[in-house]
């Protein structure tokens, strides 16, 4: 049955697998199916440069939902050079898809894995699966405005702090296996878990932190140590689950795959 | 340190030179190891050996193999975020050196050099690095360490300056890192050693910030408000409640030189550190090369360390605490020593004698005495009793007993389901009345403190015991305060 699905699946793609160029001209239409457009918006990142008030984001696409297995399943069937026994050196880390049994085959936890959020993946890997679907990887900023929106359609007694219930994800252990794409909650911008399910890769990950010493000198991890900015910016100095994200995407290199971190894809208006 | 020691021979009369001269020589072998004389010639910095160093959990301490030469050691450490108990009914996520709260132990020598490799498991959440205070560098290896999970990070570093030295996390938010139990101990010998002692241990202090209260129940998550105020809920030795008491005490013989290699890993807290019954004969300042000596309470400040040196000459049970003493009645800052052998009544006897005292003399003077304020017998009902016996519960027996009635385990007997108290015929009546001392034992475990008479009227006294018979599942009793006048006047 599964696999009926995946073929079923797989065939729908198959038209644009042929070239990136063919796939944006022909499948816009479809690329924004299960996208939200965001709109633009002043967005106030906490590491704001001393002469910036904020920063504007232009209108972009986002998937609703982070990339599932099954859906780089087919991405790798159409592109045999990105298969677990085939891809580069370069390009990942000896983790790459642990977590599937063969190049093809998840393994024995197929059922909860076809919907869960695909992990061990480089950035390298992100990157050619959001293009050979036309579209990108989101830059930080753009994912940081995305994910900066409050619970959607929150009770009126439910007073928790998102920042509350995004520390709380941090201190919890990993669970053994991903949970599924939909299982947290939905934002105002119509997204779903951009914080209590995993870590994204975002396109410029590596701009903002250089050092490993979260207390050295550079203008970020000043930010980060003070909590200070500029006298002007009004980040939200105890934004640390900001400070998590930042330093954990300032210990990542492009090749490196974790198990809790995966992706979704942006694309341009 | 004193290392010094002069080899010395004695010549008897009639030995022939041949054997002066073999003992001479051998003697001055013998001592060379320990002759500072030595130290230049045999430190020439020249590499030997290499090994991978062996890392314990506390309270032990890996042995010290100290050799004149600096050599290669390779350290293997890994960071594992896990769950775990924090007290009884509480768990907390920690996050590990090693796999436990404090992170293991690293004992190297002074001129070591370190390859150190830093492991963060792949199931962990956030990335990790290390700074190690023995380190002289950008970040005290932080700088170079910074690891996402399934990765393995190594540098390189010199151990310059002997000393025992703290090591953490400083990945951001570093607070966090530390208050999530990320700290641990290493200790770089001088060359030639540390003098030797019977045993050694390892404490770590340090603070945790929970979002619920001290004891409630359940996976506490952190709680960044309280520890940006400086507001812990629990303050401890080696990583939670109980880690070293009663069953898990270090254990000790009479005679024994114990020498206690102590950190702080805070994230805030400076402690105040003593041992209950105990003096230090040698208190190393903040870890360093000061020595102090006869000292009974030592500054370790956060992020710090000291080591402390005593002999235990008496048997009983010492209590390891943080004299800011509130963390160690209500936040948990207990750890304990026994120490077993034979008594010695000359350096401490235990009580010799309870008389009664008549600050008045010897004439003949009751205790009901006219100047005293006469106590009247008031009639209660049961419930105003429980309700006017809670308020003076909290105010006059919940600091030791808590307020759960549970007690301090090692230090204050429980009052809730005691079976002491259950099985007392005199409903326990006389036990504030008059105190209690020496060995009693409750619900299985063993108490020899001393608690105090409590000043207070027979009338007080009848509803705090009737409010603890009808609390926590107790017998059910009510105590009047006419039958507390009975026992007082001697019945």
């Amino acid at each position: 049955m599964i696999l009926q699905a995946l073929l079923f699946i797989s065939l729908l793609l198959l038209p644009f697998q042929v070239s990136e160029k063919v796939a944006i001209v022909n499948s816009t239409k479809n690329n924004i199916d299960k996208m939200v457009l965001l709109p633009e918006g002043k967005f106030i990142p906490f590491n704001l440069k001393p002469q910036q008030k904020f920063v504007l984001i232009k209108p972009f696409y986002l998937d609703i939902y982070a990339v599932t297995n099954s859906e780089f399943l087919t991405f790798v069937k159409a592109n045999p050079q990105w298969r677990k026994s085939k891809i580069s050196k370069l390009y990942c880390d000896q983790n790459y898809l642990k977590h599937w049994k063969s190049d093809l085959a998840f393994g024995k936890d197929s059922l909860q894995l076809l919907n869960s959020p695909v992990t061990n993946i480089s950035w390298f890997a992100a990157n050619a699966y959001c293009k050979w679907k036309g579209k990108r990887l989101p830059t930080t900023n753009e994912w940081e405005y995305a994910a900066s929106a409050d619970i959607a359609n929150r009770k009126k007694n439910n007073t928790i702090s998102i920042l509350q219930i995004i520390l709380e994800w941090y201190d919890k252990p990993n669970p053994l296996l991903t949970p599924p794409i939909g299982s947290t909650f939905k934002n105002k911008f119509g997204l779903y878990d951009m914080h209590g399910l995993i870590w994204e890769w975002v396109y410029d990950f590596n701009n903002y932190v250089t050092g490993g010493d979260s207390r050295s000198n550079s203008q970020v991890e000043r930010d980060l140590y003070c909590g200070a900015a500029a006298a002007n910016s009004s980040t939200n100095k105890s934004d640390y689950a900001a400070f998590m994200r930042y330093g954990f995407r300032g210990s990542l290199k492009a090749s490196y795959t974790v198990s809790n971190l995966g992706f979704r894809c942006a694309l341009d208006k | 340190m004193k290392l010094t020691r002069k080899p010395s021979v004695k010549a008897p009369m009639g030995i022939s030179r041949l054997k002066n001269l073999a003992i001479l020589s051998a003697l001055v072998y013998a001592g060379c190891s320990e002759s500072t004389d030595t130290k230049k010639d045999a430190n020439d910095g020249k590499m030997r050996g290499e090994y991978t160093a062996n890392l314990t959990f506390a309270p032990q301490v890996p042995k010290g193999g100290y050799y004149n030469y600096p050599e290669k050691v390779i350290i293997n450490l890994e960071v594992i975020e896990k769950t775990m108990r924090l007290a009884d009914g509480v768990d907390y996520t920690f996050w590990t050196f090693g796999g436990k709260v404090p992170g293991k132990f690293i004992r190297i020598n002074e001129g070591d050099e370190v390859e150190f490799h830093l492991s963060n498991h792949p199931d962990n959440k956030m990335p990790h690095n290390i700074d190690l205070h023995a380190v002289t560098g950008p970040g005290g290896g932080a700088a170079a360490s910074l690891t996402a999970p399934g990765h393995t990070s190594t540098f390189s570093f010199k151990a310059l300056n002997p000393g025992l030295y703290v090591y953490h996390c400083a990945t951001a938010p570093v607070g966090m890192h530390i208050a999530n139990g990320m700290y641990g101990l290493i200790l770089v010998e001088p060359t030639g050693g540390l003098p030797k002692v019977d045993k050694e241990f390892y404490i770590m202090q340090g603070d945790f910030y929970t979002k619920g209260k001290f004891g409630e129940a359940g996976l506490q998550p952190f709680d960044m408000d309280k520890a940006l105020k400086e507001e812990p809920d629990y303050v401890l030795f080696n990583g939670s409640v109980g880690a070293n008491t009663g069953d898990n005490a270090l254990q000790v013989k009479v005679g024994e030189t114990v020498r206690l290699y102590v950190g702080n890993g805070g994230p805030n807290l400076v402690s105040s550190f003593h041992v209950i019954g105990e003096i230090f004969d040698n208190v190393y300042v903040e870890g360093g090369n000061l020595i102090n000596h006869n000292v009974q309470t030592t500054l370790i400040p956060a992020g710090g360390t000291a080591i402390v040196e005593f002999k235990c000459e008496v048997p009983g049970v010492l209590n390891i605490v943080d004299h800011s003493i509130f963390r160690t009645f209500n936040k948990g800052a207990l750890a304990q020593i026994k120490v077993s052998g034979d008594k010695n009544d000359l350096i401490y006897s235990g009580k010799q004698s309870d008389v009664v005292y008549q600050p008045e003399g010897g004439a003949v003077q009751h205790i009901a005495s006219t100047e005293k304020i006469p106590d009247v017998v008031v009639n209660r009902t049961k419930q105003e009793r429980i309700q006017m016996g809670e308020n003076l519960f909290y105010s006059n027996c919940a600091s030791c007993h808590m307020k759960d009635g549970k007690g301090l385990p090692g230090a204050f007997p429980p009052l809730a389901g005691s079976d002491y108290l259950k099985n007392r015929k005199d409903k326990g009546i006389e036990i504030p009345l008059k105190g209690l001392s020496g060995i009693v034992k409750v619900n299985g475990k063993e108490y020899n403190g001393v608690m105090p008479q409590i000043q207070l009227t027979d009338d007080e006294i009848a509803n705090i015991l009737t409010y603890i018979h009808n609390k926590w599942g107790n017998s059910g009793a009510e105590v009047t305060s006419s039958e507390v006048g009975k026992y007082r006047n001697g019945k």
